[in-house]
């Protein structure tokens, strides 16, 4: 029996990104569906106990909310998040939450994003708008605005790199130091990361031009570039501080530079 | 003229690189920096010590800024910043600073 038909008679699938289980129980087999496929390097669960969510599919399909824009608050201690495709709510102490939502992908990603930058603010990681690579075993980030060269640096890396996101890349606080780790969240590249992971090495801001070039960038304005970047969804005064202190504390340990390049495979030399 | 009070929101996030002051708002995360004289209005606003004595003593003898111009740019500054909420103004002292900006002038 393969593990995805094991996966099939089950209730429960549990997803892990950045070495953090959550957990999705729902009694809808086209959603498990989409799980199982979308998420499909990235099942499993892990040491950590499971974070889990209850999830129902609305039907017949339709918006949930007038609210087209997401928004993400705290409510007595209850995180809800409520976009036109989905309302979801977590208690971070019980660790459990419901999601309602229409049966699309997009959905359920987006809640797991949420839920995922929620949990890194309080342990002092991230989630950045931005490629990230693992080669000679240490991860390089790519970040940068949409055009800024993400998915084409992802897509000039040499056989050897392990693609860890074109789009959306999981930084980890360990130890004294950061850890990337791979997401399922594609950008244009259409294909989910590896599920690996690395200690960073080094941040890189992309912006093409005509030579391949890497010039180290200020710490004032690569914090600034830095917060552009990180994912950030809640209204939350004490979270703004928080994910402010995390971007500090990473730019005091990994290098951050502007990283110039030609769309051509040679930049790979460059990064190393 | 009434004396005016500024002091540090606390509802903001802050951090000081070589010689240039970081700020963000906790209440809608703009991002703030601050150049070098900016940066001493910033650490000088406690809510008790007038701006006029804070420009005298801190901005004209450090700087060697005219009293006039210092006194003009640094009315412009903390009023700027109070209306982004991360510093608050009032013509009496401010002993415990609030969340956001509640400007009593």
């Amino acid at each position: 029996m393969t593990p995805t038909a094991e996966l099939r008679g089950i209730q429960e699938v549990a997803v892990e990104i950045g070495d953090t289980p959550i957990l999705l129980r729902t009694n809808d087999a086209a959603f498990q569906e989409i799980v199982l496929h979308r998420y499909a390097r990235f099942l499993g669960k892990g040491a950590r106990p499971p974070l889990t969510f209850d999830v129902d599919i609305a039907r017949p399909e339709g918006a949930l909310s007038d609210e087209q824009e997401l928004r993400v608050w705290s409510d007595n201690g209850l995180w809800r998040f409520v976009r036109g495709d989905f309302r979801a709510e977590w208690d971070p102490r019980a660790r459990r939450g419901h999601i309602l939502q229409t049966l699309t992908p997009y959905a359920i990603d987006s809640v797991l994003r949420i839920v995922h930058t929620l949990i890194q603010a309080s342990e002092g990681g991230f989630l950045l708008h931005g490629a990230s690579a693992i080669r000679n075993g240490r991860a390089s980030l790519f970040s940068g605005v949409s055009g800024a060269g993400k998915t084409t640096i992802s897509r000039l890396a040499p056989k050897d790199a392990v693609l860890l996101s074109d789009e959306i890349s999981y930084i980890r606080r360990d130890g004294s130091g950061y850890r990337a780790c791979g997401t399922p969240f594609a950008g244009e590249l259409g294909r989910p990361g590896e599920n690996a992971t690395a200690p960073v090495e080094r941040l890189y801001f992309l912006a093409k031009g005509p030579e391949n070039r890497m010039d180290p960038i200020e710490t004032a304005d690569a914090l600034r570039m830095l917060l552009r970047n990180i994912l950030f969804f809640a209204d939350d005064a004490e979270l703004v501080k928080m994910v402010f202190h995390s971007a500090n504390e990473f730019l005091g340990r990994v290098p951050a530079f502007r990283l110039t390049f030609f769309p051509d495979e040679r930049v790979w030399d460059l990064i190393g | 003229m009434p004396e005016t009070y500024i002091a540090r929101s606390s509802a903001i996030a802050a951090r000081i690189l070589g010689n240039e002051m970081m700020i963000m708002s906790a209440m809608d995360s703009t991002f703030f920096t601050l150049n070098e004289v900016a940066t001493v209005i910033w650490q000088a606003a406690d809510g008790r010590t007038p701006l006029s004595e804070i420009v005298e003593r801190r901005i004209c003898q450090g700087f060697e800024i005219e009293p006039e111009v210092a006194r003009r740019d640094a009315e412009q500054f903390v009023n700027a910043l109070s209306e982004h909420g991360i510093l608050l103004i009032s013509d009496q002292p401010i002993l415990e600073p609030k969340l956001g900006a509640s400007e009593t002038r």
